[in-house]
């Protein structure tokens, strides 16, 4: 088993205005050092993989079919093997 | 014209749609369930508006795969009308069946109001009964309506006479005040490239009886009667 941590966020050249409304409200609470937020979502999914490789084609599939839209986000994961198999 | 409206789990305009089509324009229409395989023998596919699959992860991004879209694509890719509103928009996007994509209104509101708008594209199936000038006065109520595209698809949007709509101030004026969401070029509907699939924002079922403040909205189904009757 292979635990996949998965951020999900918008492009670069996209707009986030639930990102540019988290940083106005940091500043007007004085977190001036704030200069950028961008808010994304995360995933957190465990599969049933024979090898590190298997499970990365795999979870790049399912992100791809499913969890990200291309026009607008992109992601990055982390893949681990589940302790208990350990 | 005989019409089905998709029904999905989560949709709510579904029956606003039937109404329009059975009891305003006195059509043929019959609901389709999500889980069916095939569509009914008809000319007008509508996917109404709603929250699908409660919007979870994308909206439309569940929906999409709903057993019956697979033959809603077959339906289009033969070149017969589709139109998504609203949520059936959304589900449009997701489908690839349209290009971009929908991000969250710029005011990060959920915004439920009439607007106004105007009809670029003048020929198509669904708008070819819309008089030059002419401006509807259409509901809109979403919270992510804020139309995306990079630039060389919004480029390939006016090029081919694919923006349906636009929304415009009372007058018809394009400009930031007349758009409610921050949408790209105001840009309220597109087609696809054979201009036989509409997507759309504005619920136009929902102005179509004077007893509802407009009847605006339904030009375009009188545009779709006339057309593939």
């Amino acid at each position: 088993m292979f635990q996949a941590k998965i951020n999900v966020t918008l492009k670069k050249s996209v707009f986030d205005p639930q990102g540019k409304t988290v940083l106005d409200a940091l500043h007007s609470l004085g977190f001036g050092e704030a200069e950028d937020v961008r808010v994304g979502k995360y995933f957190k999914m465990t599969l049933k993989a024979k090898d590190k490789a298997a499970a990365e084609k795999e979870v790049k599939a399912i992100c791809d079919k499913l969890l990200i839209n291309p026009v607008i986000e992109e992601y990055q994961f982390q893949l681990a093997p589940l302790e208990s198999d350990q | 014209m005989k019409a089905c409206v998709v029904v999905f789990p989560g949709s709510n305009c579904d029956h606003d749609c039937w109404h329009v089509m059975h009891d305003v324009m006195r059509l043929p229409v019959e609901y389709v369930w999500h889980k069916q395989n095939a569509l009914p023998k008809v000319d007008l596919v509508i996917l109404p508006g709603g929250f699908s699959y409660g919007d979870y992860l994308r909206t439309g991004a569940i929906a999409r795969f709903s057993p019956i879209m697979q033959d809603v694509v077959r339906h289009a890719n033969s070149g017969r009308a589709v139109i998504g509103i609203c949520n059936g928009f959304q589900i449009l996007l997701e489908s690839g069946l349209l290009p971009g994509a929908m991000l969250r209104n710029d005011s990060l509101r959920f915004i439920c109001k009439h607007i106004y708008l105007k009809a670029v594209n003048r020929s198509s199936i669904f708008t070819k009964n819309i008089a030059a000038n002419q401006v509807l006065n259409i509901p809109i109520a979403h919270g992510e309506g804020n139309y995306f595209c990079d630039a060389d698809t919004l480029k390939c949007l006016e090029q081919e006479d694919r923006i349906a709509f636009q929304y415009v101030s009372e007058s018809g004026q394009v400009n930031m005040d007349a758009n409610p969401n921050g949408s790209a070029a105001n840009i309220a509907g597109i087609l696809n490239e054979k201009k036989n699939v509409l997507g759309m924002m504005p619920h136009p079922e929902r102005a179509s009886e004077a007893i509802l403040n407009s009847k605006d909205g339904r030009v375009i189904w009188e545009s779709l009667a006339a057309a593939l009757n």
